[in-house]
């Protein structure tokens, strides 16, 4: 029972939304796909501050359906605007007060000061007036508002689209630490693939008002057949165990289920879970394993599916050790000149890996 | 001083000022609804109903005098309701006056609280829904408060629109001392008599005393807005 389940369909001028997920409810699922494609309309369904016909049950519990439509203040969400929206007329402790106050006092899981450490808020409070923060500070002190009502989901619409690239950075680092504490289910929309490969477990493609997709992050992400794949930045997500350091020449070894890589060295302890991001324009295939070159992380990999790309490109999806996929995009007459087919073995050179957090 | 400005005149004075601050308790009253309604309705009959409210605007008072002495002497249909609720006729009464300014002022009130919700748009409503509040609690603790300046302006307007009202008291109240003989009728009536004294020192009064209530209500009004930001 501890899923999502929704299907809206609504008509607003020139744009139809109808589209259904099931997702589980536990984790980051992010409702992902270009602008226009209905996402942002769709999370709003899910709040109930847009009306269409359908239904939405979280965790069994109806909050939608031919009979019942449960106003959105009834239900135990939070919501985080594109823009932080934080009340102009009240102080930043009152703003964070807001929600906390209106929720009964035996359901206030989360306390302020919680929230204000998590979100490193005491000295944002102390400014007083919202118009003294930062975009970034802000959003921060609007993600510690909606958490403050001990949301049972919480619901992100593009949070850090607003921001500059700073501001970005400086939230991200709090949004990763919410995905590991916070136990709640989040949904986040968003159009950036770098930061749904980051914070999402769950992915849920939108086109055009529809699903086209919905899937575990990794197996998504590595599917050809999805617009993801045409993506500049398409990719696949690893999830290792930082396994060993090597302090000479400051590398550190993860491991995966399907090999290991190593990457600069990384601050976590041995042990510790890290995301990785390998891109395929940074994976390149060679027949036999050379000697003669200067990447390090190569992995014997079998080709299990190759699709053209443009006039010029393909992209190869690749296993490596039991079932853990790759993909590379290289030129079709790198294609043609290897031989390349489905079924065969092959060497993955990965010429980076971008770790994630 | 104590011969020119007869106790009258006083009693004119006072009048007026209780004229124009019911009037502007009972515009707060009815303009709110009415403004909140206008800037969130999407309903067809919306656009006839503002151009109602603002008609007002437009009408030369005499007319709109006119028409409510027709519609409540004791013959018009509202005249045949208060005759039967033994209140008899509202025309020559204070409370007809009342009703002739607030008619007269509608559009002052609800058009500045109207625009100031329409400013505030649909988004802080939506988050406080998002952190539990209801519908009436949204109104209170967000709207309202947001739309503070807007509500300084539109008392401004119905108080003093009320003050410098003139038509519609002729037409509707005519000049009876203590009863329907405001400022602007006395000042009229000392003009005709030709005690220019007396007109002078009841219009520089009321110069005077607009002067301040308005500054001092757009002082408090901008230290208030500040408040608000």
């Amino acid at each position: 029972m501890s899923e999502i389940r929704a299907h809206f369909a609504l008509q607003l001028d020139g744009f139809e939304l109808d589209a259904s997920f099931i997702a589980p409810a536990v984790g980051v699922t992010a409702l992902f796909g270009p602008s226009g494609s209905g996402k942002t309309t769709l999370l709003r369904c899910i709040a109930g501050l847009e009306r269409a016909t359908g239904m939405l049950s979280m965790n069994g519990e109806v909050w939608q359906d031919d009979t019942i439509f449960v106003p959105t203040h009834k239900r135990p969400l939070g919501f985080v605007f594109q823009e932080a929206s934080l009340f102009p007329h009240l102080s930043v402790r009152v703003n964070l007060e807001y929600g906390y106050k209106r929720i009964p006092p035996a359901s206030r899981r989360v306390q302020l000061d919680q929230v204000v450490e998590w979100l490193g808020l005491s000295r944002l409070i102390e400014r007083g007036d919202p118009a003294k923060l930062s975009g970034g500070e802000r959003q921060r002190v609007a993600i510690g508002r909606a958490l403050l009502t001990s949301p049972r989901i919480l619901l992100m619409d593009e949070p850090l689209s607003a921001l500059d690239t700073t501001s970005k950075q400086e939230i991200l680092p709090y949004l990763e630490r919410l995905h590991r504490e916070l136990e709640i289910p989040v949904l986040y929309v968003s159009h950036a693939l770098d930061e749904v490969a980051r914070l999402a477990d769950h992915l849920v493609l939108l086109q055009q008002g529809r699903v086209i997709a919905s899937g575990a992050l990794g197996e998504t992400l590595a599917r050809l057949d999805l617009p993801t794949a045409h993506f500049d930045d398409a990719g696949v997500v690893i999830e290792a165990a930082v396994a060993q350091q090597d302090e000479t020449y400051h590398l550190t070894r993860l491991d995966f289920a399907g090999g290991s890589l190593w990457v600069g060295k990384v601050k976590q302890p041995l042990g510790s879970r890290v995301r990785a991001r390998v891109l395929a324009r940074d994976v390149s295939i060679a027949l036999r394993q050379s000697h003669g070159t200067s990447i390090t992380n190569i992995l014997a990999a079998r080709i299990v599916e190759i699709r053209d790309e443009g006039s010029d490109k393909v992209m190869v999806r690749m296993t490596v050790g039991e079932s853990y996929v790759l993909m590379s995009r290289i030129t079709r007459r790198s294609r043609d000149l290897l031989g390349l087919t489905v079924g065969m073995e092959v060497f993955a050179q990965v010429k980076s890996v971008a770790l994630m957090s | 001083m104590e011969n020119i400005l007869t106790s009258a005149d006083l009693q004119a004075v006072w009048l007026t000022l209780r004229l124009a601050s019911i009037t502007t308790i009972l515009l707060l009253l009815i303009a709110t609804p009415l403004a909140w309604w206008l800037s969130h309705s999407r309903k067809w009959y919306k656009g006839p109903v503002s151009a109602l409210v603002a008609l007002p605007l437009v009408l030369p008072p005499t007319v709109l005098g006119f028409y409510l002495l027709l519609l409540m002497g004791p013959h018009g249909p509202v005249g045949e309701l208060t005759k039967a609720m033994h209140l008899g006729a509202l025309p020559f009464t204070f409370a007809g006056l009342v009703i002739g300014s607030v008619l007269f002022s509608l559009p002052f009130a609800v058009q500045p609280i109207q625009n100031a919700f329409e400013s505030i748009g649909r988004r802080p409503l939506e988050v406080a829904a998002t952190l539990r509040a209801g519908a009436w609690d949204r109104f209170y603790s967000v709207a309202l408060p947001l739309a503070r300046p807007g509500f300084y302006t539109a008392i401004i307007l119905a108080f003093a629109h009320t003050v410098g009202e003139f038509g519609v008291v002729l037409m509707l109240g005519g000049n009876i001392p203590g009863e329907t003989r405001v400022l602007s009728v006395a000042i009229y009536s000392h003009v005709e008599a030709v005690e220019y004294g007396a007109a002078h020192l009841l219009a520089g009064g009321m110069v005077l005393f607009s002067f301040i209530v308005l500054l001092s209500l757009y002082l408090a009004g901008g230290k208030l807005a500040k408040d608000v930001r």
